[in-house]
C-alpha cells in the first residue's frame, strides 16, 4: 500500500511532502457483519488502507457494496443489527475500535468527523445554524462566552463560503447547497485530522455540486486532513480523489491512484465499470456490466464477481482473491495476477442489449434470496 | 407535417389563489413543442431541479392541466378527450417514472404491473398469448423472465425493477415513451443497459422518447436534440452536439463545464466560488442574470428573445441579439428544419 500512496498527487502538493509523513489513519481487515434473519452477511469484508495528512481517498461501489458501512463503522456509529467483527481503525497509534465509549465519544468531531449523505435531513428543524454549530463546540471543549461562540462560527461559515449571518437562520432558510456547506462547517468546526465524507453532493445539482466540492478541497486542504469520500460518481471522484478504491460486495477489489485507476485498471469490476460511464468526448454504443450484482446473503463461494466476469476461468469460483500489490502500485484481489502483467483486451461485445441478454441467460446466478420477512 | 404530441403556448402556474399571499411560481413559461409523428426521434429535456422539466412531462402526459396554451395529441385536445380517446392516448404515451421504488404496490408480485395492462386494453386473446407478450418484451430489455416473474418488488434490485418498467412501458407498442430520469437512481452499471434499450426502441421499432433528465452526458449519448430549460424559460435548444459541444447560452456553458468527467486529466471547470446566492425571484428580464457572467444591463430589464445563432439552435441570450429571432415559437421546427435542412416557415402565432 505504500507505493500506492507515494506516487499520489505528489505533482499537485509539491511544498507537502506528505510521503514520509506517518498515516493518520490505518484500517486493517475491518468486518461488519449484518445479523439478519436470514443468517449473517458480511456487508464490509477484510478491508484495509492507510491514509496520510491531506489525502483524499474515495471509495466507490455500486449501492449495497458495503461503502457507507465501511465509512460508518470508521466512526464506530454502526448501528445494531450491525456489529464490527474484526480488524482495527488506528489513529495516532490508537485503536479506535478498542477505545472506551467515553474516548470515542471525544474523539468524534475533533479528530474524525463525518460529513453525513444529505445533509438537508441531518441538520435539526428547530434549530438555528449558529446553535447547531456551538453544540459541537460546547460539548468538546465546555462552557464559554457566547460572543467567542459567535466569532468561531462566523469564521467557520466564511472558510466554506457563507455569511457569518448565516448563524441566526433555520434550515429551512437554506438552500441545498447551503446546508451542505453547513453540514461542511459543522465538520470541520474541530480542525479534525480525517474526514468522511458520506455522498456530501448526492442531491445537488451539477452546479452547485461542483461549487461544494472545490470549497470541501480547499477546507480540507487549509486543514491537511485526510478526507474519505463514500461516492458513486465516478466522474466526481476522478476530479477530486487522489486515490481510489472500488468495492464489490463488501470487498475493496482495487485501491489504486486516481491516475492509476482510469488509466490502466486492473480489475476486471474496475474495467467494466469504468467502459460503461457516458462520456462527451465520443458516441459509442452504452454497454453496462451483465448480470447483478450478488446479494451478500447468499455470495458465490469465489470470487463475487466472478459470475459476471467476462475473464472468469474456474480457481475463480472455487477461491477467493486476495489482495496483491502489483509493480504499478494498484492494489487489487484477482486471480488473473500475478501471472498477467496487466489486463487482457477482451473483443468488445456485439450490440449493447442482445449481449447483454445473452449473457444473462446464459449465466447461471442462484437467484435472490427473500431479504425481508 | 403530421404532428403527434403538440404542446402550444403553455404556461403553468402554481399558487397564487384567491386568498393567497404568496407570490404566483411561474413553472413552465410559454413553451410551444410538438413531437413529430412521422420521424421518432430522441429529445433530451435537461434542467436543474426547479427549471420545470417534471412539470413539462406531467403537462405532455396530461396528468396535469396547463394554465394557458393547450396539449393537443393527434390533433385533439388532451383535456377534453372522449373516454375512448383518452384510453388510447393513455395507451399510446408512455410514462417511466425517476423512482422504482415507489411504482410498485408492495403487496403484488410484478406479475401485476405485467398482466394489468394486457386486460386494461384487451391486448392479447388469449392467457398464453399475455404471457408470451410479457415473456418477449422482459427479455428485450436484458431480464430473464424466470428470475422476475413471479416475485415480490422487494425481491428485486432497482435497476431490475426500473428494467420492468421498461419493459411494460414496451408491451404496449406505444408511439411516445416520456421517461422521466429514468437511470437517476439506478447504479452506474446498469445505467448503460436501461439507456441502451430505450435507444434501440427508437432506431428499431420506431419509438419517439422524450428523456428527462439533468444529466447532460447520457443526453448526450442518447439523444439527438436537446432542451435546456432554465426557471420554466427555453434557455437553449438545439442538436445535442451542437448545444453540448459548442454552447451558446451562458447557462448551458455553465451547465456543461460543471460536469466532472470521469477523466483525471479534463480539469473540472465553470461553476466559480460564488459566497451565498440570495434567493433571487425577480421575475424581469432574463432569469439568469443573477447568476450570469455576461450579464449586461439589459439582460436585466427585458427579456431576452430566441435568438437564432444557427439555422437550427436557438439560445435566449442577448449575447447572440445580432442573430434573426425564431418566427416560429414551436421549438420543434427548429429542430426538425436541422434535419431536413430548411427552415421552417412561421405556421401560427403565439396565442399571448
Amino acid at each position: 500500500m505504500t507505493n500506492v500512496a507515494d506516487t499520489a498527487r505528489t505533482d499537485q502538493k509539491e511544498n507537502m511532502d506528505t510521503s514520509s509523513a506517518a498515516p493518520v489513519i490505518e484500517v486493517k481487515d475491518l468486518e461488519v457483519v449484518y445479523e439478519t434473519p436470514n443468517g449473517a452477511l458480511k456487508a464490509v469484508d477484510g478491508v484495509s488502507f492507510s491514509l496520510r495528512p491531506g489525502e483524499r481517498l474515495a471509495l466507490v461501489g455500486e449501492s449495497g457494496s458495503g461503502k457507507t458501512t465501511l465509512a460508518t463503522a470508521l466512526m464506530r456509529l454502526t448501528k445494531a443489527p450491525g456489529r464490527i467483527t474484526a480488524g482495527s481503525v488506528v489513529m495516532n497509534g490508537r485503536n479506535l475500535l478498542e477505545a472506551s465509549d467515553k474516548d470515542m465519544r471525544s474523539m468524534r468531531l475533533s479528530e474524525i468527523a463525518l460529513m453525513p449523505q444529505g445533509a438537508m435531513n441531518s441538520l435539526n428543524p428547530v434549530m438555528r445554524i449558529g446553535e447547531q454549530i456551538y453544540d459541537g463546540i460546547v460539548a468538546h471543549e465546555g462552557k464559554q462566552a457566547r460572543a467567542k461562540l459567535v466569532a468561531r462560527a462566523t469564521e467557520l461559515l466564511e472558510r466554506v463560503g457563507l455569511e457569518g449571518s448565516v448563524q441566526s437562520l433555520y434550515p429551512h432558510e437554506l438552500s441545498g447547497g447551503m446546508k451542505q456547506r453547513v453540514a461542511m462547517a459543522i465538520a470541520t468546526s474541530l480542525s479534525p485530522t480525517v474526514i468522511v465524507a458520506d455522498e456530501p453532493t448526492s442531491a445537488l445539482d451539477v452546479v452547485v455540486q461542483q461549487q461544494v466540492m472545490v470549497t470541501l478541497g480547499e477546507v480540507q486542504e487549509g486543514l491537511n486532513a485526510a478526507i474519505i469520500l463514500v461516492g458513486h460518481d465516478m466522474g466526481l471522484v476522478a476530479q477530486f480523489a487522489d486515490l481510489i478504491g472500488v468495492m464489490y460486495a463488501g470487498r475493496l477489489v482495487e485501491l489504486a491512484t486516481v491516475q492509476n485507476l482510469f488509466k490502466n485498471p486492473q480489475h476486471p469490476y474496475t474495467r467494466l465499470l469504468i467502459d460503461s460511464l457516458p462520456t462527451l468526448e465520443e458516441k459509442s454504443d452504452l454497454i453496462g456490466i451483465p448480470g447483478l450484482p450478488p446479494t451478500l446473503l447468499n455470495l458465490p463461494p469465489g470470487c463475487a464477481f466472478a459470475p459476471r466476469c467476462p475473464y472468469a476461468f474456474e480457481r475463480c469460483s472455487d477461491e477467493i482473491p486476495a489482495a496483491q500489490s502489483l509493480p504499478s502500485g494498484t492494489n487489487t484481489a484477482c486471480h488473473l495476477y500475478p501471472e498477467h502483467s496487466e489486463l487482457p483486451t477482451l473483443a468488445k461485445s456485439q450490440s449493447t442489449a442482445e449481449a447483454i441478454i445473452e449473457s444473462e441467460l446464459k449465466m447461471d446466478t442462484t437467484p435472490p434470496e427473500e431479504t425481508r420477512g | 407535417m403530421d404532428k403527434l404530441l403538440e404542446i402550444k403556448n403553455v404556461s403553468k402556474h402554481f399558487g397564487g389563489g384567491f386568498l393567497s399571499r404568496k407570490p404566483i411560481n411561474v413553472a413552465i413559461d410559454d413553451i410551444s413543442l410538438s413531437i413529430d409523428a412521422e420521424n421518432p426521434t430522441i429529445t433530451a429535456i435537461a434542467g436543474e431541479s426547479g427549471s420545470g422539466k417534471t412539470t413539462l412531462a406531467r403537462l405532455m402526459l396530461g396528468f396535469t392541466d396547463p394554465t394557458l396554451g393547450s396539449v393537443n395529441y393527434q390533433g385533439r385536445d388532451v383535456q377534453d378527450m372522449s373516454s375512448d380517446q383518452r384510453t388510447q392516448f393513455r395507451r399510446e404515451v408512455q410514462p417511466i417514472f425517476q423512482d422504482p421504488f415507489e411504482v410498485f404496490n408492495p403487496f403484488y408480485r410484478v406479475d401485476h404491473v405485467m398482466e394489468m395492462p394486457i386486460k386494461m386494453y384487451g391486448l392479447a386473446d388469449s392467457k398464453e398469448d399475455a404471457k408470451r407478450m410479457i415473456v418477449e418484451s422482459l427479455e428485450m430489455v436484458g431480464l430473464r423472465p424466470g428470475e422476475t416473474l413471479g416475485r415480490f418488488p422487494h425481491q428485486l434490485s432497482g435497476g431490475q425493477r426500473q428494467r420492468i418498467m421498461v419493459a411494460r412501458a414496451l408491451m404496449l407498442r406505444p408511439k411516445l415513451i416520456m421517461a422521466d430520469e429514468p437511470v437517476s437512481m439506478v447504479d452506474a452499471s446498469l445505467r448503460a443497459t436501461i439507456l441502451g434499450s430505450l435507444k434501440k426502441f427508437n432506431e428499431e421499432l420506431g419509438i419517439s422518447i422524450v428523456y428527462i433528465t439533468h444529466d447532460l452526458t447520457t443526453a448526450y449519448q442518447i439523444c439527438e436534440n436537446i432542451i435546456i430549460l432554465y426557471k420554466g424559460r427555453v434557455a437553449e435548444a438545439g442538436p445535442v452536439d451542437k448545444v453540448i459541444k459548442d454552447p451558446k447560452h451562458p447557462y448551458t456553458q455553465l451547465l456543461v463545464s460543471s460536469i466532472p468527467l470521469p477523466n483525471p486529466d479534463t480539469p473540472w471547470g465553470g461553476g466559480q466560488r460564488v459566497v451565498t446566492q440570495a434567493a433571487d425571484s425577480t421575475t424581469k428580464g432574463c432569469l439568469f442574470a443573477s447568476r450570469c457572467a455576461a450579464v449586461m444591463p439589459k439582460c436585466r430589464e427585458q427579456v431576452p428573445d430566441r435568438f437564432l445563432p444557427d439555422s437550427d439552435r436557438t439560445a435566449a441570450c442577448f449575447l447572440h441579439e445580432d442573430n434573426p429571432s425564431m418566427s416560429n415559437p414551436d421549438i420543434a421546427s427548429l429542430l426538425s428544419a436541422g434535419k431536413n435542412n430548411k427552415v421552417e416557415t412561421a405556421s401560427s402565432s403565439p396565442a399571448s
